[in-house]
């Protein structure tokens, strides 16, 4: 049959609810998004932070390798689109047979995620007072220790809602990495709606955008509450 | 000289470097900086000896800051060396850092770290120092572990044991600076922010904290330009004591009876150079330049 019966709204909802098939695969798609998420948001962090403390040290002879290396990563990486570097890292840079696709994907929205980000905490290092640095420095403490300890936590403190948008913008970009294969909560809403039980995709979409926007909101407390917990000092 | 042979080791290379003098603490040898083409420092040539309190006035934009700035090179020096305690600071072979540890510097807003608790503030360079000495301890113990597996029963090295840990490293830290803070009656705000505090409250928790290092020489930055004047006071009278202690100091001031009471020598600078002096009553009852005495007719 290849026109499945048209049932109302209601019963498209209560389809996909009371089917543990369909609960099950909502299940898996969510995880697999959640695993991308966290992996490319942890890796982005990372790689930011890295290229913002290389991208802000004065003029030395041995950091005009790795600044321009920076740089180049900053502009190819802002420059073209996230599709364009997936299709790249999976057919090209990871084209081995059984390489697990999550890896992939971590990896190419990482490295995506990471130039936005250390653009970012660039800016959240650039609002710190010279006078914090001037004043560990002036204490014989490393300039390392100082970025560690003094100007990076002052200075994410400033940045963590860009950060937070970034994250944000990040979790549902990973939609699309159906275009490789991989089976994410959009994927799974696509392959609902085009089953045959029920052949209409407004449905499965809306729920999965609710699975988002939890997500999302839940994200959005968490940040909350960190920033909550960095501001302590501001207290008067 | 030593140094002569390597002198591609040295920032600032124009003039070569003479011998330094080993009596005086801090000695500066033909000092000048150019921020691109103003020069602020000009040829300045100046011996600091142990026990001086030295003040340093002038109008503003005469260079006193970035003389003292120099002091302990967190300017760069165009030309010119800084020498403390015979250690060339402007040599990179010399590590910056552990000379720092034994200049203080004062700030003229405060500067405390706004990310931690006052006793933090206070104990982590302390802590910083120690634990890094412990660390190197530790892994050259782990060094010679590891070569004793290759030696005979009876060549093995014994393994020194280490004399402190960390927790008792960080005991100590916190101990001092609670001595520390009780001498300046703040033992109540060891564990509130700096935000919380009034400006005279952060200075002195800055001095405390360049005291806690134990330095041989405390550099002031106009300590006391950013405070309200009701919180002048007390700033000056922990300076005062710390003077009467013996503390080897050079303060950048526009306070000029606070110049006159405690410092030994009194500098005055303008356009870049050392223009006049002397003893405090020599500068200040019978001064010869004529930008001096301009200079002091307006301000006393």
């Amino acid at each position: 049959m290849i026109y499945s019966v048209s049932a109302g709204f209601f019963e498209n909802l209560a389809e996909i609810f009371t089917s543990t098939v369909y609960l099950k695969m909502i299940g898996q798609g969510l995880l697999s998004t959640l695993i991308i998420s966290v992996g490319a948001g942890v890796l982005g962090l990372v790689l930011g932070t890295l290229v913002a403390v290389v991208k802000i040290q004065p003029k030395n002879k041995w950091l005009i390798a790795p600044k321009f290396i920076c740089n180049v990563y900053v502009t190819i990486i802002r420059g073209t689109p996230m599709a364009l570097q997936l299709f790249i890292m999976a057919f090209v840079i990871f084209a081995i047979r059984g390489f697990p696709m999550e890896i992939t994907a971590i990896i190419a929205f990482g490295i995506n995620s990471g130039a936005y980000v250390s653009e970012n905490i660039r800016a959240g290092i650039l609002s710190v007072d010279r006078g914090q640095t001037e004043a560990s420095r002036a204490l014989g403490i490393s300039s390392g220790f100082t970025m560690m300890r003094i100007v990076i936590p002052q200075g994410m403190k400033n940045v963590i809602p860009a950060i937070g948008n970034e994250l944000i913008a990040l979790i549902k970009e990973t939609s699309i990495v159906s275009m490789i294969g991989m089976i994410d909560l959009t994927a799974v809403a696509k392959i609902i709606g085009s089953g045959e039980r029920l052949a209409s995709y407004l449905v499965p979409m809306l729920v999965v955008a609710l699975c988002y926007l939890a997500i999302v909101y839940l994200l959005t407390l968490v940040i909350k509450l960190i920033e909550r917990r960095l501001r302590k000092s501001e207290k008067r | 000289m030593k140094r002569d042979k390597k002198q591609k080791f040295i920032k600032t290379q124009v003039t070569p470097v003479e011998p330094c003098d080993e009596t005086a603490m801090i000695e500066v040898q033909h000092l000048t900086k150019k921020f691109d083409d103003l020069k602020v420092l000009d040829n300045i040539s100046e011996k600091i000896y142990a026990g001086e309190k030295v003040a340093v006035i002038g109008p503003s934009g005469s260079g006193k800051s970035t003389f003292l700035r120099c002091l302990n090179v967190l300017e760069d020096p165009t030309d010119g060396y800084v020498f403390f305690e015979g250690n060339n600071l402007c040599d990179l072979r010399v590590d910056i850092n552990v000379q720092r540890r034994r200049m203080g510097m004062v700030f003229q807003h405060f500067n405390l770290f706004n990310n931690m608790n006052v006793l933090k503030n206070i104990t982590l360079a302390p802590v910083h120092v120690a634990m890094q000495d412990l660390r190197r301890a530790q892994f050259k113990n782990l060094w010679l572990k590891f070569c004793n597996l290759f030696k005979g029963k009876d060549k093995k090295i014994t393994v020194p044991p280490l004399q402190t840990s960390a927790k008792k490293i960080k005991e100590d830290a916190a101990a001092n600076a609670m001595r520390l803070l009780k001498r300046i009656g703040l033992e109540d705000k060891a564990n509130v922010y700096p935000s919380t505090l009034s400006g005279g409250q952060r200075q002195r928790i800055a001095i405390v904290r360049a005291l806690a290092m134990n330095p041989k020489v405390i550099l002031f930055d106009e300590p006391t330009s950013a405070l309200d004047p009701e919180m002048v006071g007390e700033v000056l009278q922990l300076i005062k004591e710390l003077a009467n202690e013996g503390m080897t100091m050079v303060i950048v001031t526009h306070e000029m009876n606070f110049a006159k009471e405690v410092a030994t020598r009194v500098m005055f600078m303008d356009g870049g150079h050392v223009m006049e002096q002397g003893t405090p009553e020599e500068i200040f009852t019978n001064p010869k330049n004529e930008r001096l005495k301009e200079f002091l007719s307006k301000v006393l």
